[in-house]
């Protein structure tokens, strides 16, 4: 008997703005003015936060932060792609979007300064409370897109998990589930190259990440993840793929943690200096403000506007959130939807004077 | 009309699928081959495919998947084939299942029901014995039920449907045919939280749950006939726990006897023990017995008779109570 090939696929790896800011014109994307200045000012906002951040936490304002610099232009491009009826299943790696959703930023503050109010955040962001279990929240946008199915509404569901998430049971779970239910999904995996200590290579033998759709008949297809041309292009058409068609794709959007996996390690520790300056070369706000100025949009004083109005607003909220004060004795309301005998006399012996 | 427990259920399961078009059943077998005990029988036939779904095999992708569906909307009742392989998904129920509530403060919520069959003595291969209720009922944020009768499985299981909270509902499969009785054909619910009396007695209170609960009930018509009034009590709910209904009694009784399948050590017998100790100690004429299963892995069918609490052991438990 001959030998028959019975399966055969490949994965596309997509670039559209370059390192130097180079445009590759066939794909790039129809954006208005308006969302490209929109793009660039939540980038910037997003690092001035995220540094911010990094400085609360080291001076006692702040508990243990997962920094999200070099990664913004798969969060923020993300963020502008969808649209308003779809879902967005971050990890923690991406808070900052609860922001881009309509959400105060001094409110994501809060939860990273210890208060579960910050994350009491109205279904109706359509925005999923991010985990700290590794990819958890995968299988759980798999059945969120069922819902979506069902209800016949017409939103994607676009869910988040890093080059690490990867190796979880919860990431074959969510994609083999929704293969088999053909649900309206987005599966993006942020390959950072880190999880916490340990390089992709040591995660899995596979070449690509997005080649692990193809096991589970999805889509799947690699992109630069720091560029936001790219990022905004491919959410948007597996977007509407999951609407229109409930046809789910992984996205590998190959990126970089600039910092440290949170503040409590020191990447100087398993990596090199070399790498992280072949990594900033390729930074997304640098490339995209290049973008920009042969548009037109960037200018010194647009650059100047832009950073004076992201410090403002970052310490706005940061102000804000350390306002905030919650009642300790909330932390026995919201056990169960009914507060039981037990939890009332436990609560009452909590609390005594 | 006359039912056993696997009838009740799927009675129950038909009736609350018509009632609310977002209920959908979910698990391994469950469609097309109507379960393995036949308890979601029919059916896929009636409501098709995309609410009685046959799921890929995957403990932690059924329940992780119904816990998304369950916060966008939907009311997924998924079925874990035998309780031995729920840890798979016990990471879901666990970390996020039960905490998803208190940590968006009453935003996003789980109403979802995940059944299992639990208990042995069945002659089953192994881990199909299992009675884990301790590691659920240990964790706030879970629901947990375990009827010990065709007619409250199908009122506990109406009100899990409606339930604002994450239910596990274990169903003893030893008893799933062993009796029928009377079950209405009209809905009707069971209070959370509320245990049963099931016979009033003044010498010693018997408390148990599911399987045991029929176990037991022979055991104390047996303990009448030599006597002693007993007063049984079938909890129903193991969480949230109708402590006070156990408070009563005991204060009545001033003698109790727990019990349960599980293991001795950390079983629930051992949280109701401490709860008594602490509030009724002064009226106690004798320690609290535990009747249980041994601290030991379940044996192979041949032996595991051994290890259930039987007729014999618990009155035996109960003279010797009656007797300290």
């Amino acid at each position: 008997m001959p030998v028959k090939k019975v399966f055969e696929g490949s994965v596309d790896y997509i670039q559209i703005l370059d390192k130097n800011g180079k445009v590759d014109e066939e794909l790039e994307p129809d954006i208005s003015k308006d969302v490209l200045d929109k793009l660039y000012r939540h980038m910037v906002t997003a690092r001035t936060w995220d540094k911010k951040c990094l400085a609360l936490q080291r001076t006692g304002r702040m508990y243990t932060y997962a920094p999200l610099v070099g990664q913004e232009a798969t969060i923020i491009g993300t963020g502008m792609a969808a649209d308003k009826t779809d879902w967005i299943f971050p990890s923690y790696r991406e808070s900052y979007l609860y922001h881009m959703r309509g959400i105060p930023l001094s409110q994501i503050n809060i939860s990273w300064m210890g208060w579960e109010k910050g994350l009491q955040i109205d279904p109706e962001y359509r925005t999923f409370p991010y985990a700290i279990p590794i990819g958890t929240q995968l299988p759980y946008a798999t059945g969120g897109a069922y819902s979506m199915k069902m209800k016949g509404e017409k939103s994607a569901v676009i869910s988040f998990g890093g080059d690490g998430s990867t190796s979880e049971g919860e990431f074959h779970d969510a994609l083999n589930f929704a293969g088999v239910l053909e649900t309206p999904n987005v599966f993006i995996i942020s390959n950072n190259h880190y999880a916490i200590s340990v390089p992709r290579k040591w995660q899995t033998k596979s070449e690509t990440l997005a080649q692990k759709a193809l096991a589970y008949g999805l889509k799947g297809i690699q992109a630069d993840g720091n560029d936001v041309l790219a990022v905004y292009r491919l959410v948007k058409e597996s977007a509407r793929r999951a609407r229109e068609e409930n046809k789910p794709t992984v996205l590998e959007l190959v990126t970089y943690r600039m910092g440290m996996h949170t503040t409590s390690d020191d990447p100087k520790k398993y990596r090199s200096e070399e790498e992280v300056e072949y990594w900033k070369k390729r930074d997304p706000i640098d490339r995209f403000r290049i973008y920009l100025e042969n548009k037109g949009i960037w200018s010194e004083d647009y650059e100047k506007e832009v950073n004076e109005g992201a410090k403002q607003k970052v310490e706005d909220a940061v102000k804000e959130a350390e306002e905030f004060k919650g009642d300790p004795k909330e932390m026995f309301n919201h056990v169960l939807a009914d507060m039981t005998k037990n939890l009332e006399e436990q609560k009452k012996e909590a609390f005594k004077k | 009309m006359k039912m056993h427990m696997v009838q009740a259920i799927n009675n129950c399961l038909f009736q609350e699928m018509e009632r609310d078009e977002s209920i959908l059943v979910m698990g391994e077998d469950v469609g097309v081959d109507g379960g393995v005990f036949r308890v979601t029988d029919g059916l896929y036939d009636k409501f098709g495919r995309e609410r009685v779904i046959d799921t890929p095999l995957s403990e932690a992708g059924i329940v992780g998947t119904a816990l998304g569906m369950a916060t966008l909307g939907l009311r997924p009742v998924a079925e874990i084939q035998f309780q031995g392989f729920v840890f798979n998904a016990y990471h879901h129920l666990v970390q996020h299942a039960a905490r998803l509530r208190n940590r968006t403060r009453g935003k996003f919520t789980v109403p979802m029901v995940v059944r299992m069959p639990y208990s042995g003595n069945v002659n089953a291969l192994e881990h199909h014995s299992e009675s884990m209720e301790s590691p659920f009922i240990h964790i706030p944020g879970l629901i947990v039920l375990c009827p010990a009768s065709p007619y409250d499985a199908k009122g506990l299981l109406a009100s899990a449907l409606k339930a604002k909270d994450p239910v596990m509902f274990f169903e003893p499969k030893r008893l799933y045919r062993a009796f029928k009785e009377d079950v209405p054909e009209e809905r009707y619910e069971i209070p959370i939280g509320k245990a049963s009396v099931l016979r009033e007695g003044s010498d010693l209170t018997l408390v148990s749950w599911g399987a045991m609960t029929y176990v037991s009930s022979k055991a104390v018509e047996k303990a009448e006939e030599n006597g002693i009034s007993v007063e049984q009590i079938d909890l129903r709910s193991l969480s949230p726990c109708d402590y006070e209904t156990i408070h009563e009694s005991v204060k009545k009784t001033g003698r109790c006897v727990v019990v349960h399948e599980a293991v001795k050590t950390l079983g629930f017998g051992a949280e109701i023990s401490a709860r008594i100790m602490e509030k009724d100690l002064l009226r106690l004429e004798a320690p609290v017995k535990r009747v249980t299963g041994w601290d030991i892995t379940i044996p192979y069918p041949k032996t595991e008779e051994y290890f259930f609490p039987d007729e014999k052991r618990i009155l035996e438990g109960i003279e010797e109570t009656v007797n300290f």
